[in-house]
């Protein structure tokens, strides 16, 4: 799906997502998105806009969160990637925001998911004991498109909850 | 596949990269691409090179020196929201980054990068405006320095050469105590401004405004120094009334309108905002004798 085409200009990379080392050959015009998932098969990342409005496609670049729409494939060489993929623990446990956005009613279509997810993780990560309007401020870059904001905010200020006390 | 096709190359110094910009035909660079890469998506831009300025590492450092501060053009905007010399030494600066998009566009997005891209609205080149700050440039034939003022040419597009690349900026700060507000009206929190103001006012001990600056952002091609407010206020008391006559001469600004806001509701937002920020800059200076 995303072998490069005879002639186009391409290159070998080597991406570590979710602890595991994948080598590539991408284009170099290929997003960090689509190589995320048509290339390695990691669909968790959704693409809305494809012009870095909406942040769905939000991943962590070396612990950093980063519109993987607006990144080439390229330029991650070498990086450390995140996805939701990479969430939850290795015998399936859901993480404690994963865990609270399902008590919560944090997810109605799902569509958004992902990234909210990435973002808040990030966030939670700085500020371990947010109020609710700072948890609006960061997911200011996140579109949810059933509106299902309340249910979100709810579940990260618990999930903010059972972090602190099992850090 | 959504950028068009094209060759990318990623220089590892600057001097590589000044060398290929000279020789390429219709290249790009690439810095945060947060503006760029968009385009590209939407094949607004259609360049057959992309010259990736993210492995040259001497273009990333916030300095002091000199009773200067230095930036180099490819800082992350979420190094300068972060870095304490910039919160203590420019207020006006980090209080302008939180309304640059957000968390994920600030990791990426650089502050070169949005002085060239040069969007109208653009918070940080009212920042760079205020604070009239020189704006490092190098080519192949050597490096040059352009004030602030003359930088932006026309409509999103700086008045440096295609063979350009701006390396950093420099300028003074304002001195302790001064008090700065950046202040704007945008749709969603996040987007480009419609309107944005930059205010910085230094106190003497008698309450008295010894330096003040203006820019007004989303309102003409670029960045605006609204210097007739400035002289409303020069020297005077720094007083509601005297802070509302210097608001109120914003709404004199040449405005132009869009499809998202007309000329006439610019140049009222330009006043409103304009209160907002004076008032915000005074109440936050120390008065120094």
């Amino acid at each position: 799906m995303t072998a490069p085409a005879p002639g186009a200009d391409a290159r070998r990379i080597t991406l570590t997502v979710n602890g595991r080392r994948h080598d590539v050959e991408v284009e170099t015009r290929l997003t960090l998105a689509d190589c995320l998932r048509h290339g390695l098969g990691l669909t968790g990342t959704h693409l809305g806009c494809e012009h870095g409005v909406c942040g769905a496609c939000t991943v962590l670049v070396d612990g950093r969160s980063a519109r993987s729409c607006l990144m080439l494939a390229v330029q991650a060489n070498g990086a450390a990637i995140t996805t939701v993929e990479g969430l939850a623990a290795s015998d399936g446990t859901l993480h404690p925001l994963q865990q609270a956005f399902q008590a919560h009613h944090g997810l109605q279509c799902g569509f958004c998911t992902p990234g909210m997810l990435i973002t808040l993780i990030e966030f939670l990560g700085d500020h371990p004991d947010p109020d609710a309007a700072a948890v609006r401020e960061a997911i200011g870059g996140n579109l949810c498109r059933c509106t299902g904001y309340q249910g979100i905010v709810a579940a990260t200020l618990d999930a903010a909850r059972r972090m602190r006390a099992a850090p | 596949m959504k950028p068009p096709p094209f060759r990318y190359h990623d220089p590892g110094s600057l001097d590589e990269a000044v060398a290929l910009l000279a020789t390429l035909e219709n290249a790009k660079l690439l810095a945060g691409g947060q503006s760029l890469m968009p385009m590209l998506n939407m094949r607004f831009v259609q360049p057959d090179h992309v010259i990736d300025l993210n492995r040259i590492t001497g273009l990333a450092h916030i300095r002091e020196s000199a009773a200067r501060i230095e930036i180099g053009a490819m800082t992350r905007q979420r190094d300068l929201e972060f870095s304490d010399l910039i919160r203590c030494r420019c207020p006006l600066m980090r209080e302008a980054l939180l309304q640059v998009g957000h968390r994920q566009t600030r990791n990426r997005g650089t502050i070169g990068g949005s002085l060239c891209h040069l969007d109208p609205a653009a918070e940080l080149p009212m920042v760079a405006a205020a604070l009239e700050a020189d704006i490092q440039v190098a080519s192949r034939r050597g490096t040059r320095t352009l004030p602030m003022a003359d930088f932006p040419a026309f409509y999103m597009t700086p008045a440096i050469e295609p063979d350009e690349i701006v390396t950093g900026l420099g300028f003074t700060p304002w001195p302790e105590g001064h008090g700065a507000a950046f202040v704007e009206f945008a749709r969603r929190p996040g987007d480009f401004a419609v309107v944005g103001v930059a205010a910085l006012l230094d106190l003497d001990g008698a309450g008295c405004i010894r330096r003040a600056a203006i820019a007004l952002g989303g309102v003409g091609q670029g960045p605006v120094r609204w210097s007739r407010g400035e002289d409303l206020l020069q020297g005077e008391a720094a007083t509601d009334d005297t802070l509302r006559a210097a608001a109120e001469s914003c709404r004199g600004v040449a405005a132009m309108g869009d499809a998202q806001a007309s000329a006439d509701y610019r140049r009222h937002l330009a006043g409103v905002l304009a209160g907002r920020a004076l008032r915000a800059a005074r109440d936050r200076a120390r008065r120094v004798p």
